[in-house]
């Protein structure tokens, strides 16, 4: 690709901003699909965990909330400026330095108020569910939005395989932590207590907006994106998404999350995206949608629970929301 | 140091253009869009970035005059000004990319986050001492000019605070500035300082 790929944000429709190689790829397995090749994918993900495949996936219907009108951020912007500390601090960081963590075999350990605790294993992430390509924004507290293609399938289906017990009413997440791969992890100076940690109510964890996500770009999710399960909640900053899960446990009280613990005053554990209340750090009314550039930063408003209040506003309802931040 | 005072002229081009090599190579970002999807981030830390390393050099300029580099003393204008240079374009980037010009949006800003506003006043600081470097303005100031730019030191303690109010996760940026200003103002308090005569030429 040219110097000239992040130019300012295009006024043009989507179809040209995706790269071509994409929509090939995905007609190519539609066509696959058809002739019963079936999960080619699955298989062939197996090959190189490393380089990103093409997933099987149908796209989330037209109109709908489960996929935004507005133009997706760039394949190379959402793969190279990303926040995952474990490979340090740096946005471009990730993207350097990602490749050094194995990820296949991968193991998801998913346990605490279940009937049934067991594991999930790269193939049954990725040949286990039914696939489906899901629009949203993607709203950062650092007050920077992207719009992304996410494949995955509702967290909801996953917890069900296991059988939360009725008593269970958060669900905790976990990142991998694994020193010898993940040079931030091993920073003198980070002050990060790894592993990551994130969670969720249950109702927030079994609203169909919740994406356990395996891909983007109809590909599997590149190492810097969360390879291979990362959790999606577009109405939520974005550090709540946590990345590369290896545990999930079902929890009768409200999980300590890593940014919680570092700054409470700072980082609430609801993490709703609501403009309406401040932090200390950015102000929250607005965002640069990404691509941006210096004289057309493309600052838009930012919408309360970024723009999906019809499908999530209803659990909070009642709740003091600048108190649960 | 034993540089031929004809070369001085030279030097002081080659120092200036030194110091400007960040901003061009900031320039050159900008117009070919190669500072990737989010470049007001990028120009916020680096900006801010050079205001701090130009801090550095500003108080270091005067031990090492007095230890055996008196040239040195004589950049310490061309460095301060860098310092008010390069503060002003991160503040220019805020304004454009942070706020978009508002001025609501600059009282929301400096009420509501105080590493803004230390920031801000480290910049309102900056700007007196800026003005007040001109030779002439200097020469008409006398005495008072040195206890104006005393301020300097408000400036590293409100823009080292700055920095450290925006550590997150990682504490090694703020450590390693802290650490540095610490050693260099630690200097400037030792009894030993005063004594060792130095005088300040223009």
């Amino acid at each position: 690709m040219s110097k000239s790929r992040w130019s300012p944000f295009p006024q043009i429709a989507s179809s040209e901003i995706t790269p071509e190689s994409v929509w090939l790829n995905r007609r190519n397995l539609m066509k696959a699909a058809a002739a019963g090749a079936g999960l080619v994918a699955a298989g062939e993900a197996m090959a190189d965990s490393s380089v990103p495949q093409a997933l099987d996936f149908v796209s989330a219907p037209d109109g709908s909330a489960y996929k935004a009108k507005e133009d997706l951020t760039p394949y190379e912007a959402a793969t190279t400026y990303n926040n995952f500390y474990e490979f340090g601090t740096d946005k471009s960081d990730p993207a350097r330095f990602a490749a050094a963590m194995t990820t296949d075999p991968w193991e998801i350990k998913v346990g605490g108020l279940v009937k049934k605790p067991g594991k999930l294993h790269l193939e049954d992430i990725l040949g286990g569910f039914d696939l489906e390509e899901r629009i949203y924004r993607f709203r950062c507290v650092e007050a920077w939005s992207m719009v992304v293609p996410w494949i995955g399938f509702p967290l909801s289906e996953l917890l069900d395989r296991f059988e939360p017990d009725t008593g269970g009413k958060f669900v905790e997440f976990k990142t991998l932590y694994r020193r010898s791969e993940m040079r931030g992890t091993r920073s003198f100076t980070s002050i990060i207590d790894w592993p990551y940690r994130e969670g969720l109510r249950m109702d927030e964890a079994m609203n169909p907006l919740t994406l356990m996500t395996v891909g983007l770009y109809g590909k599997t999710l590149p190492n810097q994106s969360g390879a291979p399960l990362r959790l999606i909640v577009p109405w939520k900053y974005g550090f709540k998404n946590i990345k590369s899960i290896v545990e999930i446990n079902v929890t009768d009280r409200q999980p300590k999350t890593s940014w919680q613990e570092l700054a409470p005053q700072e980082y609430g554990f609801y993490a709703n995206v609501n403009p309406e209340v401040s932090h200390p750090r950015w102000s929250q009314a607005y965002e640069r949608r990404l691509p941006s550039s210096l004289f057309n930063p493309s600052r838009v408003k930012t919408q309360m629970f970024n723009g999906y209040g019809e499908l999530v506003a209803g659990m909070y309802k009642g709740m003091d929301l600048a108190r649960y931040y | 140091m034993n540089i031929p005072s004809a070369l001085n002229p030279a030097l002081r081009v080659l120092v200036f253009l030194v110091c400007l090599a960040p901003f061009a190579l900031l320039v050159t970002g900008v117009v070919s869009n190669s500072l990737g999807p989010d470049p007001a981030d990028h120009l916020m830390h680096v900006t801010g970035e050079w205001v701090m390393r130009f801090l550095v050099l500003v108080l270091l300029a005067t031990p090492l005059a007095r230890h055996g580099w008196p040239r040195l003393a004589r950049y310490r204008r061309m460095l301060g000004l860098y310092v008010w240079f390069y503060a002003t374009l991160h503040l220019l980037v805020f304004a454009q990319v942070f706020i978009g010009w508002s001025g609501d949006q600059l009282i929301e800003e400096l009420v509501e986050r105080p590493y803004v506003l230390v920031g801000f006043v480290a910049w309102l600081i900056l700007v007196p001492l800026g003005i007040t470097s001109a030779r002439t303005v200097r020469k008409r100031m006398g005495r008072y000019w040195r206890q104006l730019h005393k301020l300097t030191y408000a400036v590293v303690v409100l823009g080292w605070l700055h920095l450290f109010w925006l550590s997150r996760s990682d504490v090694g940026n703020a450590a390693l500035y802290g650490g540095i200003f610490g050693i260099l103002l630690l200097y400037r308090i030792r009894p030993v300082a005063s004594r060792v005569p130095f005088k300040l030429r223009s």
